[in-house]
């Protein structure tokens, strides 16, 4: 059971999940698996719990009920220990970043091989590097994050979440707040980054042009529950909501994606 | 009545809720406390920047307060012709009360609301859930620092601002006339180890160990939004000042310090 990925539908799996926070119930008995070393992006209204999906996957928040199963292994219940290890495999890019503001762009990369590996100074600038060069960054070493724009610090943050070699990249709406040219370059960083490293990516987005493009699966959110399928399929579909969202105007969320937003918009959208 | 009654019963309740989360906030720092690595480069960046935060105004507190106190206690000597022993009142007030008292009133105001600030920005910024995510313990790298050095640097800010404040009494003292050499020996053969400088330890030690523990834990747990932010650091500076006194007074009661 706990052994890495026997079954492909282990690799990534939530079933049956309920999650609350104190009254509100942000979805209940939900169940979907993500496909290994495919981009899946996860789309619905805002406040429909999309990065609350994610933050279960990364075991930031428990569920009330439910497993939520990653390489094979029920992390819904578990402590700190089993977490750390699991987190080990999963790189998580935050929506704004979630870099540290104290420390450096270099300081920031190095701080999770510092702290998890024995390499020395030398190879840990290699590494680092290598990730910034991997995101299309050089020469940035000494800035503070507060000192990088939107776009770069996006690219830094992936360039963190990636620099563990993850076999899981979860990426909390990566083109929010991105100017169009930023947006393509971090979608092309991501395709990348499948392709290059197989990693499994799951991608959270209100941006349906570029999730047509680079989805194998898109997850629809809705709130009685969600439908899952290729992009082929789903602008096939017949659910009105879901055609909302797909046929949306294809660089912005537009009203109709609003409109199926039913659960109060949360803090964090 | 009746209703007034469950209120109060709800509000001790939820009082004795929160000090429960609390102590247990400390427990975890004490378990984060004894694992590795010891993040001593962590602890000495904080005592810095604690420091360099608090050391202007701690130094011309002292001084405004010495003086006052200088001035004060001279009024009051000359009328029983007891000038002689200015040095011995500025000096044991400040040591034994005013000292780590108003010094632990000041380091909250100044580096416990900027210790909340700093942790609930990065838990609004998700930057806590960002280590946890690279299996890094947001407590044991950002909380347990920044408590220890604000252990650490009470007991040595209350020292300078009670330095400070005796500087300030002698200014005054010999600026109205009375023996230089006199305030100083009134001071020296008052002033025991044991009773006074012990104590005066002490005391600025627990009320570190409260202002740490009370500003971490209201960054900590704080509403991931900036009002939330604002709402914390306002509840540190209020709620650790409240403690401090609170403290100040059973230490002195039952400790005799
Ligand atoms: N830590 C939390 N505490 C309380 N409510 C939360 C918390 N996180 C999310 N929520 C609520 O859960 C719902 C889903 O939030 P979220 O997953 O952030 O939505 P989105 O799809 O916009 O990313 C929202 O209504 C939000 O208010
Ligand atoms: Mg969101």
């Amino acid at each position: 059971m706990t052994d890495n990925g026997a079954e492909p539908s282990d690799h990534l799996r939530l079933d049956q999940v309920s999650m609350k926070f104190g009254q509100r119930t942000v979805f209940e008995n939900l169940s979907f698996s993500l496909p290994p070393g495919e981009i899946s992006v996860i789309i619905g209204g805002s406040g429909s719990g999309k990065s609350t999906v994610l933050r279960l996957i990364g075991g930031l928040v428990s569920p009330q009920s439910g497993r939520i199963v990653v390489e094979g292994q029920d992390i819904s219940l578990a402590g700190n220990d089993v977490l750390e290890t699991a987190r080990n495999k999963i790189g998580m890019l935050f929506q704004g970043g979630a870099l540290l503001d104290s420390l450096t762009v270099f300081e920031n990369l190095a701080l999770p091989l510092r702290e998890h590996t024995d390499l020395d100074d030398e190879s840990i600038a290699t590494e680092v590097h290598d990730r910034l060069d991997a995101v299309g960054l050089s020469g940035i070493d000494d800035l503070l994050p507060n000192q990088l724009s939107g776009g770069m610090r996006k690219r830094v943050a992936l360039a963190r979440a990636i620099i563990r070699k993850p076999s899981i990249l979860l990426c909390d709406e990566p083109f929010s707040g991105l100017d169009p040219i930023s947006t393509r370059k971090v979608e092309a960083l991501l395709v990348d980054i499948n392709r290059r490293r197989g990693i499994t990516i799951v991608v959270v987005s209100h941006h349906v042009a570029s999730t047509m493009r680079m989805a194998s699966q898109i997850v629809v959110l809705l709130p009685d529950g969600l439908v899952v399928g290729s992009p082929q399929e789903l602008q096939n579909h017949n659910d009105p909501r879901v055609k909302a969202f797909l046929t949306a105007d294809r660089d912005q969320p537009s009203e109709m994606v609003e409109e199926v937003e039913v659960l109060p918009s949360g803090r964090r959208t | 009545m009746i209703t007034q009654l469950a209120n109060l019963g709800a509000r001790s309740i939820f009082f004795i809720e929160e000090v429960g989360r609390v102590a247990y906030f400390g427990g975890q720092i004490l378990v984060a406390a004894a694992k590795r690595p010891i993040r001593a480069r962590r602890f000495v960046d904080e005592v810095f920047r604690l420091g360099v935060l608090s050391l202007i105004i701690i130094c011309v507190c002292g001084l405004a307060v010495g003086a006052v106190l200088g001035l004060q206690g001279y009024n009051t000597l000359e009328r029983f012709g007891a000038t002689d022993s200015l040095g011995t009142v500025v000096g044991l007030s400040l040591i034994r009360e005013l000292g780590p008292v108003l010094t632990a009133l000041l380091t909250t105001g100044r580096a416990g609301s900027a210790t909340t600030a700093e942790i609930g920005t990065m838990a609004a910024t998700e930057q806590l859930d960002g280590l946890r995510m690279m299996s890094i313990n947001p407590i044991h790298y950002v909380v347990m620092p920044k408590a220890f050095a604000m252990v650490f640097v009470m007991p040595l800010l209350s020292a300078l601002f009670i330095v400070c404040g005796i500087a300030g009494g002698y200014l005054v003292g010999v600026f109205w006339g009375i023996d230089p050499g006199s305030y100083m020996t009134g001071l020296e053969s008052a002033v025991t180890f044991q009773d006074d400088i012990l104590g005066s330890f002490l005391k600025s030690l627990i009320f570190g160990i409260l202002v740490g523990l009370i500003s971490t834990y209201r960054g900590y747990s704080s509403e991931p939004t900036s009002a939330g932010v604002s709402a914390a650091t306002t509840t540190t500076v209020v709620e650790a000042s409240v403690v401090i006194l609170i403290f100040d007074y059973f230490i002195t009661a039952l400790w005799g310090v």
